[in-house]
């Protein structure tokens, strides 16, 4: 039955990425005016900039070779080039800005979005989830008032109005920490140590500020844990004279963050999302301001490869807590389809 | 035997005529029964709540703006006013202008209607959606049906909805504030739907809608009874709450200039007072803040509504408010 499981999961994530693909061929056909015109517009104007001129023949060659799309064939063709260059191949165009092929340029970029959101994910959902515990068992107290207004307030901030508030106070009012860039120019790169202190120094506050995303998981897990301290097992538990510590971790704790898991899931898509708008305010150079720049130059081949990579990104990480899920809850992996 | 058959039926019958010997409830009663029980108790509950006062009062507040403030106030243009006056020091511009001239009060409200079209039109596809897809395939569970609109779900949860709406943002080039509105409601819906079908799978279990369908009802008259009167708490709140995240997409998109600056939007206000360095130039500083103010309490009205509703859709709360109930705390002298 768990083989099942993780096959169906599987089967899903490919199902996933297979429909972003899709998505982004139809978009080049998608675009105003003709298939990939918009892009042989962007050439011609680089072109007479440069000087040179460029007849179809040619054109249609270059757009080839950016996008993997031949607008001289027929639809399935370009389809089935597209596709087949996207997986048997792993390439996804050439930059038309750059002149470099769209994975050089992401891959440059990948461990450093990576960075950032997986820190602010697992420092995100750890507090919510501790926060929330601790609300829950002090229920009705001034620390539950407090924390819970604080935290509506908190869910009515966007992130990036967060990461500019600590911009202000935190590294231009008092300059305790810098407001851009990932890595200090003075230290030199490599495996030692103030190099990686520049890193983390530098990851700081994107992080905190993409944290806030992970945040509202607290009050759900407030919630949770209220009911399940109400519940009639706890109270044989207790009778059964279980150390308190054993209770809170395998009878409270796993219950109430077991219906947060899709939540978590939900979030994880969200958290990769954020990084566009962070990186862009704290010019944090990685996979969404190569994004952003993307956009400024209409490098399309560029922006279709970010939006397969955020995609694959996001799968993957999806599917490893798909696999995890079902270690965790016995119930998933024995079939169960009540949720 | 044969003999107690007859009085049997009169005793049925009789027992079933029970309306023949009562005077039928007069229409004007009905009425006022029914706006007691649909409007009257709910105000009542919500009035209780201090959630939902607060959260009411600050959405009729930019309703106000968005509607009778764009009349009263003129639309701003540039060199209406001094250069980057500072705020509270002129009634005439009380929150100070920017550097084109323009006064920073004004720009908010002429904002402010473009916002609700984008929130409505997105929050209408996305919850829409959500409660379109939960709830057929709620109903049909395990068919083919079933499972191809929950992969979708699935696929769509999985997709980052930011760098997709980024991508069909900077393609289409999208003006029409309902237009970007539908396109960030699009990535918006599959948890809701997800919720919507959970609940649906529960509440076909509970005993009355099982008794509506042994009665033979059709499934639209169940769906429309039973289950929509039991949905629609999730859908009101969770309305409210992706209106808060298109609010939340739309400004992030505007403040990065994804989105063309074809209208006054508090996002172009923070793109263009960060991009002047209003964070390190203090005489600036107005500029990007009150429109970050504006941002913040409409999604903390938002919220507070969400979360009134929630003791608003509490059916006990509301009988006990009720004053056409008999048995529950109201002395029925309305």
């Amino acid at each position: 039955m768990a083989t099942h499981y993780l096959v169906k999961r599987f089967g899903q994530a490919v199902l996933t990425l297979v429909a972003t693909v899709t998505l982004s061929f139809f978009l080049y056909h998608a675009m105003p005016g003709s298939p990939a015109e918009s892009l042989k517009n962007v050439i011609l104007s680089q072109a007479a900039t440069g000087g040179t001129t460029v007849d179809i023949e040619r054109l249609n060659q270059l757009v080839a070779l950016y996008t993997n799309v031949q607008p001289d064939q027929p639809l399935y063709v370009q389809f089935y080039q597209y596709f087949s260059s996207i997986i048997l191949e792993q390439d996804l165009g050439t930059s038309i800005y750059e002149s470099k092929p769209v994975t050089t340029l992401i891959f440059e970029r990948i461990p450093w979005s990576m960075f950032i959101s997986v820190y602010a994910m697992v420092i995100g959902y750890s507090l919510s989830i501790l926060i929330g515990a601790v609300m829950a068992f002090k229920e009705k107290s001034r620390f539950d008032s407090v924390s819970s207004s604080i935290l509506i307030a908190l869910n009515s901030i966007p992130y990036y109005i967060v990461g500019i508030l600590l911009i202000y106070f935190l590294a231009i009012q008092n300059s305790w920490f810098p407001y851009g860039g990932r890595v200090s120019s003075s230290v030199t790169a490599g495996f030692n140590i103030p190099f990686m202190q520049s890193i983390v120094y530098h990851a700081a506050l994107p992080v905190l500020s993409m944290s806030m995303l992970g945040l509202g998981g607290a009050l759900t897990m407030r919630g949770n844990s209220v009911r399940i301290l109400g519940e009639d097992y706890l109270r044989v538990a207790q009778l059964r004279g279980l150390r308190d510590s054993r209770i809170a971790t395998q009878y409270v704790g796993r219950n109430a963050i077991l219906p947060m898991y899709t939540q978590f899931m939900i979030g994880i898509a969200g958290i990769f999302s954020s990084a566009v708008i962070v990186e862009q305010i704290f010019s944090y150079p990685g996979v969404g301001l190569l994004m952003y720049s993307a956009i400024q130059t209409q490098d399309y081949p560029l922006l279709m490869g970010s939006l397969i990579m955020f995609t694959t990104v996001t799968v993957i990480a999806i599917f490893i807590a798909d696999i995890t899920y079902g270690f965790v809850d016995p119930r998933i992996s024995a079939g169960g389809d009540n949720e | 035997m044969s003999n107690q058959e007859p009085d049997d039926k009169v005793d049925l019958e009789e027992l079933f005529n029970s309306s023949g010997g009562h005077e039928p409830t007069p229409l004007k009663e009905r009425l006022k029964r029914t706006a007691d029980l649909t409007l009257v108790a709910p105000a009542r509950v919500a009035l209780t709540d201090w959630r939902a006062v607060v959260g009411t009062v600050i959405l009729f507040g930019f309703f106000i703006a968005g509607t009778v403030g764009v009349m009263l106030v003129d639309r701003p243009t540039s060199g209406d006013a001094p250069i980057l006056a500072q705020p509270f020091e002129n009634p005439n511009y009380i929150l100070g202008t920017d550097t084109f001239g323009q006064p920073i009060g004004a720009q908010l409200i002429h904002a402010t209607p473009d916002m609700f079209k984008m929130i409505f039109a997105g929050a209408v596809v996305s919850v829409g959606l959500a409660a379109l897809v939960g709830l057929l395939s709620g109903f049909m569970r395990g068919t083919a049906v079933d499972t191809v609109l929950m992969s979708v779900t699935d696929v769509v949860i999985t997709i980052p909805g930011l760098p997709l709406v980024i991508v069909l943002m900077a393609i289409f080039a999208p003006e029409n504030p309902y237009i970007v509105g539908v396109l960030l409601g699009l990535d918006n819906w599959p948890g809701l739907a997800r919720t919507v079908r959970s609940q649906v799978l529960s509440i076909r279990e509970e005993s009355y809608v099982e008794a509506s369908r042994i009665m033979g009802l059709s499934t639209g008259t169940i769906l429309r009874r039973d289950l929509l009167g039991q949905l629609m708490p999730y859908i009101t709140i969770n309305s409210a709450l992706a209106s808060r995240r298109i609010i939340f997409e739309s400004v992030g998109l505007y403040f990065l200039g994804i989105l063309p600056f074809t209208t006054f939007n508090w996002g172009v206000l923070m793109n263009l007072a960060y991009k002047g360095g209003a964070l390190t130039r203090p005489e600036m500083l107005h500029w990007l803040v009150f429109p970050m103010v504006t941002i913040f309490l409409m999604s903390f009205g938002l919220v507070l509504f969400s979360q009134g509703m929630d003791s608003v859709f509490n059916v006990r709360l509301r009988a006990r408010h009720a004053s056409t109930t008999k048995n529950d705390g109201g002395a029925g002298d309305a």
